[in-house]
């Protein structure tokens, strides 16, 4: 106990040397005026914590071992496959029936939610599957949205038509940058991929003619059903509104429900797709490849084309998101696509477990939910954030509802013939 | 011609500052493979250490013997930016000693976003300014047409440099740490199996690399005088292009590769414009991995099975 002791104050005078100059001492400036103001609660408290922590170091270690068994034991993510169609059909109406009962505000919160669902899902095709990180996925997703918002402002191209212009813009794009990056190893391939999206972000920023710069740009429109506009009045001559043609009261809330029944159809046919492409030939060869790229290629794959495929389904499912990101808003500038929110969606893909689609979708939502209902922390939000990445990475890099995948081993003989 | 010796000044400059902060990159990366992404904001921590030593100093006590504040400064801020570099080497990634490539890397994502937000939630996001500590230069050139412009601090920052480079230089090539770490980066196993402290010598290239980037820090924020927590972030990207570009895991790489990316960002920003000095930065990293992912002084990596 001593010695744990002596080392806790050690710690403990560390965490204040690393904190007085951050949180314990306050730069004012006052004109022209500079002086320092010292505030050593934080650093008291900072030291606390990390004193105690490392003091009761032996208790949490035993605490973790009990982590430990439930990483051995995982949580039942199967369910037994009679129930399954059933249960998705179950939660697929619940979530269109739920909008009409729930307020404006949740609606439109669950709607975001969607979206950071779809890039989860999108992105978890190129990290989690085929075992790319890409740091500039946002890139994609900004190719969508402000495809979708010039070809409307321009050619007056309406959301239906744009959309899968969007989605092969976005997988171009994806391809052109992937075809010769692809071959990098692993971690090169994550700076470039950081670089691109910050090249991205930069000429959204700098072209002024055609993207309106940091002011972006305004006026888009939002989706409509077969033509009907969801206003209170037509915004072209002759046009016809979803109330008036069902003869309805108009209700500004008709707009969230339908944005957020697009969103749901939009994230379902995303799921579709993926479901399918990961038992097809194309999506075993992903996996295969994450696990040992050396072994793919004497079983004759071609990496290069796999990841492109990985990489430009990922692309384009972010385009996909991006369009209806532009219509939802109305607005768009280059503040909504920098590295920060490909960091966020990064977030969604390691805290549900790489490759498990069940945790991305639960992770976005959460990611989403937590700071609506938490708003007077969002200050701490991106620290809090930073430090569950670090965690996690150190406790449970499989994510929270890790994806578990059908093997077979062969049996470990207790007396191995010599 | 003036001109253009006036770009060569300035992009030398920045390319001591990349430099420096590169090498903490390229050491880190030669030892145990990983990119360290939080080595930006290490620079921007100790560009607000210095800043408060500084403003201690001089409005606190009074100081005004200028190269007594510096070389105060520089100590104070080298030794508080190697305890951060030591702390996040032992808590963000030593526990991840040995997993898949891309665990280490997110993990120092996450430590990158929270010492960013950390520093803002101390200090504050908004633009921190100071009076220019050392101010005036030399002029050259006609009366009349354009003159060259060589600052004290210029001057400042390539000597401070230079003594820094040199001083890395003579530990890595004679001293018995510096052979460790040579040893490290060419087999870490089978040096430790030689009885070297592998662990140790991880943390001192932290140490020096976070110490190399203090004094970026402390220069910077003399030679520009505006600060904010969000400078880690495009600094750490490009340093770490310049270690790309000079031959990642290569020390004399990393010091190539900032002059170069210092001066071709600063003919950018005159040639070009100013607006596009990021995109070429950008744009020069993606073009050195596509063509040349070695680097100029780098070793090619084989995989083995």
């Amino acid at each position: 106990m001593p010695r744990h002791f002596s080392e806790a104050v050690l710690v403990a005078l560390l965490a204040g040397l690393l904190t007085v100059p951050i949180l314990g001492i306050q730069i004012q400036v006052e004109g022209i005026h500079v002086s320092l103001e010292g505030n050593p609660a934080p650093v008291l408290l900072a030291m606390a914590v990390v004193f105690l922590l490392r003091l009761l170091q032996v208790p949490l270690k035993a605490a973790s071992g009990l982590m430990h068994i439930t990483r051995r034991f995982p949580l039942p993510t199967h369910l037994p496959t009679a129930y399954r169609p059933f249960l998705l059909a179950l939660v697929i109406v619940a979530a269109a029936i739920w909008p009409f009962t729930a307020s404006r505000g949740s609606v439109d919160i669950a709607t975001l939610a969607l979206i950071y669902v779809m890039l989860g899902l999108g992105l978890n095709v190129v990290v989690g599957f085929a075992g790319l990180l890409d740091l500039g996925y946002v890139a994609f997703y900004a190719v969508g949205a402000y495809g979708y918002a010039l070809l409307s402002m321009h050619f007056g191209l309406s959301f239906w038509e744009c959309l899968p212009l969007c989605v092969i813009m976005a997988a171009t794009t994806g391809c052109l940058l992937g075809f010769p990056v692809l071959r990098l190893r692993g971690d090169y391939l994550a700076i470039v991929t950081l670089g691109f999206g910050e090249i991205i972000r930069l000429l959204l920023n700098n072209l002024d003619h055609l993207t309106g710069g940091p002011d972006g740009i305004g006026n888009i429109p939002k989706p409509t059903l077969f033509g009907l506009e969801f206003a209170r009045r037509p915004s072209i001559e002759g046009g016809t509104t979803f109330h008036e043609f069902f003869g309805l009261d108009y209700n500004g809330a008709d707009t969230v429900v339908f944005l957020y029944l697009v969103a749901l159809v939009m994230t379902l046919l995303i799921l579709y797709m993926i479901n399918r492409l990961i038992r097809m030939p194309v999506g075993r060869a992903w996996e295969a490849l994450r696990e040992d790229e050396i072994a793919c290629r004497s079983l004759g794959l071609n990496p290069t084309v796999i990841k492109l495929s990985a990489f430009g389904f990922g692309a384009s499912t972010a385009g996909f998101a991006g369009a209806f990101f532009a219509a939802r808003q109305g607005f768009i500038n280059p503040e909504s696509f920098t590295f920060i929110e490909s960091a966020i969606v990064l977030a969604i893909v390691v805290l549900g477990g790489m490759g498990s689609q069940i945790g991305v979708i639960l992770a976005a939502i959460a990611l989403t939910a937590l700071p609506e209902i938490a708003r007077q922390f969002a200050e701490y939000r991106m620290l809090i954030f930073g430090l569950v990445l670090v965690l996690m990475m150190i406790w449970r890099p499989q994510g929270l509802l890790p994806a578990t995948r059908p093997r077979l081993e062969l049996p470990v003989r207790p007396e191995a013939p010599q | 011609m003036l001109e253009f010796s006036q770009q060569v000044i300035n992009g030398l400059t920045l390319g001591s500052i990349y430099a420096l902060i590169a090498i903490g990159y390229t050491m880190v990366y030669g030892i145990i493979g990983m990119i360290n992404f939080a080595h930006g904001e290490i620079y921007m921590i100790s560009a607000y250490i210095g800043l408060i030593t500084i403003t201690a100093l001089t409005v606190q006590f009074g100081v005004e013997n200028v190269p007594l504040i510096l070389l105060f400064t520089l100590v104070v801020s080298i030794l508080a930016t190697g305890a951060y570099g030591w702390t996040i080497e032992r808590v963000a990634y030593r526990p991840l000693r040995g997993s898949p490539r891309l665990i280490p890397l997110i993990s120092a994502i996450g430590m990158s976003i929270f010492l960013q937000n950390y520093v803002q939630i101390g200090q504050g996001a908004r633009d921190l300014s100071m009076q220019p500590l050392i101010s005036g230069g030399w002029r050259f050139g006609p009366e009349a047409g354009f003159q060259i412009y060589l600052s004290y601090m210029q001057v400042l920052i390539a000597v401070v440099t230079v003594i820094f480079m040199t001083a890395l230089t003579l530990f890595i090539a004679r001293s018995r740490l510096g052979r460790a770490c040579r040893a490290c980066s060419q087999d870490l196993t089978m040096t430790n199996l030689l009885g070297i402290d592998t662990n140790r010598v991880i943390s001192l290239t932290f140490v020096l690399g976070a110490a190399l980037a203090a004094v970026a820090g402390v220069l910077i924020s003399l030679y520009i005088g505006k600060i904010n927590p969000f400078i880690g972030f495009d600094a750490g990207i490009k340093a770490f292009t310049a270690a790309v570009l000079g031959g990642i895991g290569s020390i004399p790489g990393a010091m190539l590769g900032g002059v170069i990316l210092g001066l071709s960002e600063s003919f950018a920003s005159a040639y070009l414009l100013t607006e596009y000095k990021d995109v070429v930065a950008f744009s020069l990293l993606v073009l050195v991995l596509l063509f040349r992912p070695t680097g100029l002084l780098g070793k090619p990596e084989i995989e083995k099975v």
